[in-house]
């Protein structure tokens, strides 16, 4: 395998409605800035190109098929080589990760990785329906089943298996909200407090309006190289440039019916003992089995033996606070059972932020700087690509140019985790990102 | 207390027939033009076979529950399932017990758009003797607005529609003690 850089990105604004652009023009509108970001003439930007990978969601929501083809002729890459994948919440993850394997098996040297999804076509609780079609249509769907419920009978089970509170859950929210408020691409600016969470309507005991990431209409790429393709675009741009390198991709799978999740052993990372879980039985539905999976894999790539001391930052998968809670524990930052605890902790808040909150610790792994998808929106297809894109930008230390505020600047960050995830963490991505 | 008001118009679907737009004399300016809606109606009848799993709606049909053992490594599946998660081997159907316990719940005050009306309701997670996974079931006989964790491990047990649906609704699960 060849080394793999990330040297560029982009991400349109994220938005309930785009109705002023279809989809195609939303991802031109990141590409276009990927290119401008490397100082290069459109022409030549997509001449450099050796081909693409898209990332799409739901065929459901704009009502049409084949929409990859559509969005990599408006870019002008036909008649390079491009596919679609798609698995749900994690479908941007994956993409990034088959952009991956295209450099480092040296099929090409410059691959772009683009996504998007437009889900204003339909009204909220339509889009619901569509989203939770994503679920088993013989068994769980028909009962009345949809995502936020699923996720609430998760954290359910977490809070009776380890006292996980609503109050803990509303951390994230604030936290993530506020850091949305020093990001232009961020859907949601909102200064709330415990109480603003846990007094908004409720979606599915015990999770409120605030505890759930919203639809969005929205595109982001990455650009991804060779060593030898970073030559070629350095070349062409006339100067040097600052590339990233993915030092680890690891996925994990789990059964779609959270019914039928085992009751067994922890897998353990490194820094773990099977005497910290004696009577755990896992993952049941109070844990991703498919994110602690791919942790093991990316981990072990990466040579990373104690996640919260050597990531400066993380961009995880927040759909809902609760899964945000849960996932600490899948990727180590803390043992299982202890994830209510770090959320309230303040080790994984940003330094520059005022949260209006008593935190006791200080930060040391910022999670979610961005704002995350429940701030930032959760335009599908796109999400994963947006983690990647301003992963990117803190390990080149361009955030303030990006966001026009450096508040979100993570200080001298050398190394981040991104993490994708979809439906009830039946695919997750991890992908780990060092500053070359 | 005070009376709430209404002072926003609720938005709907209904739109209007328009048999012209204004259009711009200058060409040059058409790139400022606003972008047209439409309304693209979408209705479709799947015809959707439950297939291998088809005895299980059957004996929802018979007021039986019935799950799928595993031939090989003996793991009881509550979710029907005719090929074993664990092993791969094929799994035969087995009659399961029709009372349980709460494993996990919540209460939807919102939903898919299919099932909005029927909000709020209760959705469980069921662990049934002898099974090694769980069952989703729709929990009746619990008051919705007090929901509480004391609900996880409440006994509860069985009931069946008397015209069946063919649907997983065709059961539900109430309190042992109703």
């Amino acid at each position: 395998m060849r080394p793999v850089y990330c040297i560029s990105g982009g991400v349109s604004k994220f938005a309930k409605a785009r109705s002023d652009k279809t989809f195609q023009a939303l991802v031109k509108e990141a590409v276009d800035y990927a290119a401008a970001d490397l100082g290069l003439d459109y022409t030549k930007f997509i001449e450099l190109v050796d081909g693409s990978v898209a990332s799409y969601f739901s065929d459901h929501f704009q009502r049409q098929l084949m929409s990859g083809i559509m969005a990599q002729d408006y870019l002008g890459l036909c008649p390079k080589p491009s596919h679609r994948v798609e698995g749900g919440g994690a479908t941007g993850g994956l993409c990034f990760q088959e952009g991956w394997k295209n450099v480092a098996s040296g099929h090409m040297d410059i691959c772009l990785v683009y996504g998007f999804e437009t889900m204003s076509h339909v009204e909220t609780w339509k889009g619901n329906e569509f989203i939770a079609l994503a679920s088993d249509v013989s068994f769980d769907y028909p009962v009345g089943g949809f995502y936020t419920g699923y996720y609430a009978m998760m954290v359910v089970r977490h809070m009776k298996e380890f006292g996980t509170t609503p109050e803990q859950l509303a951390h994230v929210s604030v936290k993530n909200y506020r850091n949305a408020y020093h990001n232009p691409y961020a859907q949601k600016k909102e200064k709330l407090t415990i109480e603003d969470v846990r007094n908004a309507p409720m979606i599915a005991w015990p999770l409120t309006r605030y505890d759930v990431c919203v639809m969005s209409d929205g595109a982001a790429c990455a650009l991804l190289c060779s060593e030898a393709g970073l030559k070629k675009l350095e070349k062409a741009a006339g100067k040097s440039l600052k590339p990233v390198r993915v030092t680890g991709i690891g996925r994990g799978t789990d059964a779609m019916r959270m019914a039928d999740r085992p009751h067994k052993k922890v897998p353990l990372l490194p820094h773990e003992h099977e005497s910290d879980y004696k009577d755990l039985k896992y993952p049941g539905v109070h844990s991703f089995r498919a994110g602690r999976s791919a942790a093991i894999q990316a981990y072990q790539q990466a040579g990373i033996k104690n996640p919260i001391e050597e990531f400066d930052f993380i961009e995880l998968h927040d759909a809902y606070t609760s899964s945000e809670i849960q996932t600490y524990e899948d990727l180590g930052l803390c043992r299982y059972g202890e994830g209510g605890k770090l959320a309230t902790s303040g080790k994984t808040f940003m330094p520059s932020v005022n949260y209006g909150l008593n935190l006791e610790e200080k930060p040391v792994c910022p999670v979610n700087p961005s704002g995350g998808l429940i701030a930032c929106g959760h335009p599908v297809g796109a999400t994963g690509l947006m983690q990647a894109c301003f992963a990117l930008w803190q390990l080149q230390g361009t955030i303030r140019q990006h966001f026009k505020d450096p508040a979100l600047q993570v200080a001298n960050a050398k190394r981040g985790l991104i993490h994708s995830h979809a439906g009830t963490g039946t695919y997750v991505t991890v992908s780990i990102m060092e500053a070359a | 207390m005070s009376k709430k008001i209404k002072a926003r118009v609720e938005e709907t679907r209904e739109g209007t027939v328009l048999y012209n737009v204004p259009f711009p004399k200058d060409l040059k300016n058409l790139k400022d033009l606003t972008p047209i809606i439409i309304k693209q109606p979408y209705a479709i009848d799947y015809i959707h076979s439950y297939g291998q799993d088809s005895p299980f709606f059957a004996g929802l049909a018979n007021k039986r529950l019935l799950g799928t053992k595993c031939q090989k490594c003996g793991t009881v599946f509550a979710t029907p399932r005719l090929a074993c998660m664990e092993c791969g081997a094929d799994t035969d159907w087995v009659e399961l017990p029709q009372e349980g316990r709460i494993h996990s719940f919540t209460v939807c005050h919102f939903g898919a758009e299919a099932f909005l009306h029927e909000t709020p309701y209760i959705l469980g997670l069921i662990e049934l003797e002898g099974a090694h996974t769980l069952f989703l079931t729709r929990i009746l006989g619990l008051d919705p607005d007090a929901a509480t964790l004391d609900w996880v491990g409440l006994k509860v047990k069985a009931r069946f529609v008397r015209k069946s649906q063919f649907k997983p609704t065709d059961v539900y699960f109430v309190p042992a003690s109703l």
